[in-house]
């Protein structure tokens, strides 16, 4: 075996890559919840379908995107594989074992939280990735008035195989910019009516906060980034930043919808 | 006072254990737990019974060979300490109390509650040491090193390697072992010219000991009876991964 190949092999090399994926994926979740925001706007979804357009047809963020499947993938398969190897490194259990007084019950459900953020993504990619690339949705369009861009009219357009995913053009005679767009947002705002959805969300993003209330100060430790002028910063960013704020904000989204709209 | 014990009896290696329930009366607060198993075992002897098998030594806990898994925990309900320095008024009267041995494919069992902890030994002989000759004693103060160095270095190497980590954690883990060992020389100077063949030979053969992965629990500091920290598995996997991926140097 190539030296390469040794390293990640090893428990500490196995470890390393679930750190580095995790951490990928914290960067993701930042990125994904400034771009949902958009949710929160009262434009009838019009900066929200312009953003999905914009994350699905950017090639640098296209890039990124593989990136991020397949980190997907490598953390939870590389879990899968770290835990068969702690489980064959214990078996036999004990009759007792105290787990609560000796460690956070976070770190010891990394496993099951996870599982729960996985069938998450399922769920949430097919309903939404994968209908927004494949599915025969209709189109918003979008008549902004030129003179006050608070004025938009809105009408529904029909699939159409021909349409361009996004346009935006401005009509100098009638005054207005018009944008048309596959309708993500339509998409979005009907799941988040669905009271199981909703529920579903709200759970996930509680798995998501536990995850990472452990998961992202336990990253820089397996790194070996223990250095103790940032390790309190490492712990506040892990617990209020993405146990709490992140966690927070994603489960607003369809609970604003459910209750709101 | 009394109590209920339940023991893990255990003829050897190749059998199947179960747990045996045993009384102990009259049972002295001031008592150690190996005292107490100790006066257990002299009932069970007049009685011509096989008396229950533990590994001891030193009884001061500096040795490291007590391994008893007391209620869920190693080394019993208190911090910082071993089985032989916990006392019987850690308990109340009529308590049950379950004793386990430590569990782990790397620690099979011996007999009763005594593990093979070789595997540990093994890790040592792997790269746990520094290969040059000491010679006489040097003057105080000839290579100067640092207070907090200095600490750091003493606080990694008052390891008594009883495995209460692996015991400990939930994956059956070494690393915390593992890395108070490398940790040990590699803060001090008389340990950089192995320091990164040390810490790859070490893993590697933590690793094919069949030890679990680290998963950041703590559960391991919190039990240690000398009170590791788990800043040493921090170092150990900077050490390692500057070795593999930054410096290449071979093992």
């Amino acid at each position: 075996m190539s030296n390469f190949a040794k390293t990640f092999s090893s428990s500490l090399g196995k470890k390393l890559i679930m750190a580095a994926t995790g951490l990928f994926l914290c960067t993701f979740l930042i990125v994904h919840l400034v771009g949902n925001l958009q949710l929160f706007k009262d434009d009838a979804g019009q900066a929200f379908n312009a953003y999905a357009y914009f994350m699905t047809h950017f090639t640098p963020i296209k890039v990124v995107s593989y990136l991020l499947y397949a980190s997907i993938i490598i953390h939870a398969v590389y879990a899968l594989v770290i835990t068969m190897g702690n489980k064959k490194a214990r078996p036999i259990g004990y009759a007792v074992q105290a787990g609560s007084q000796n460690s956070p019950w976070t770190s010891r459900n990394m496993g099951i939280l996870g599982t729960v953020l996985l069938v998450f993504i399922v769920i949430h990619m097919s309903n939404f990735w994968w209908k927004y690339h494949n599915a025969e949705l209709p189109y918003a369009k979008y008549e902004i008035s030129l003179d006050d861009p608070s004025d938009i009219t809105v009408s529904e357009l029909p699939w159409d195989a021909k349409r361009l995913v996004h346009s935006d053009y401005v009509d100098t005679q009638a005054g207005k910019q018009v944008i048309v767009s596959k309708d993500l947002y339509k998409v979005v705002a009907h799941s988040f009516k669905t009271g199981w959805y909703v529920l579903l969300y709200v759970i996930s993003m509680a798995a998501l906060a536990f995850h990472l209330i452990h998961g992202f100060r336990s990253a820089f430790q397996t790194v070996g980034w223990d250095n103790r002028k940032y390790v309190p910063i490492i712990r506040f960013f892990g617990v209020w930043i993405f146990g709490v704020l992140i966690p927070v904000l994603f489960a607003a989204m369809p609970v604003y919808f459910y209750f709101f709209k | 006072m009394n109590l209920t014990l339940k023991v893990w009896r255990q003829k050897n290696a190749d059998t199947k254990g179960n747990f045996v329930t045993y009384k102990a009366d009259h049972v002295s607060p001031d008592m150690s737990f190996l005292e107490m198993l100790d006066v257990v075992n002299e009932d069970l002897v007049k009685k011509g019974d096989d008396p229950i098998h533990f590994d001891h030594d030193c009884r001061e806990g500096i040795c490291g060979s007590c391994s008893l898994h007391i209620n869920g925990r190693p080394h019993g309900p208190k911090q910082g300490i071993a089985t032989c320095q916990l006392h019987m008024r850690s308990f109340k009267n009529n308590d049950t109390v379950v004793i386990e041995p430590w569990r782990a494919e790397a620690f099979p069992v011996i007999k009763d509650l005594a593990t093979n902890r070789s595997a540990f030994d093994r890790i040592q002989v792997a790269g746990g040491f520094v290969s040059v000759n000491t010679g006489g004693v040097p003057d105080a103060n000839v290579i100067p090193i640092p207070k907090v160095i200095a600490d750091e270095a003493f606080n990694s190497a008052t390891c008594i390697g009883c495995g209460a980590c692996v015991a400990a954690c939930k994956n059956a883990s070494a690393m915390l072992f593992v890395s108070a060992k490398v940790s040990q020389m590699a803060l001090l100077p008389q340990g950089q010219p192995e320091r990164y063949r040390r810490v790859q030979a070490m893993v590697a053969q933590m690793d094919a000991e069949g030890f679990g992965s680290c998963t950041n629990t703590g559960a391991c500091e919190a039990e240690c009876p000398k009170e590791i920290s788990i800043t040493n598995i921090a170092r150990m996997n900077r050490d390692y991964f500057t070795a593999k991926l930054f410096k290449e140097e071979e093992v």
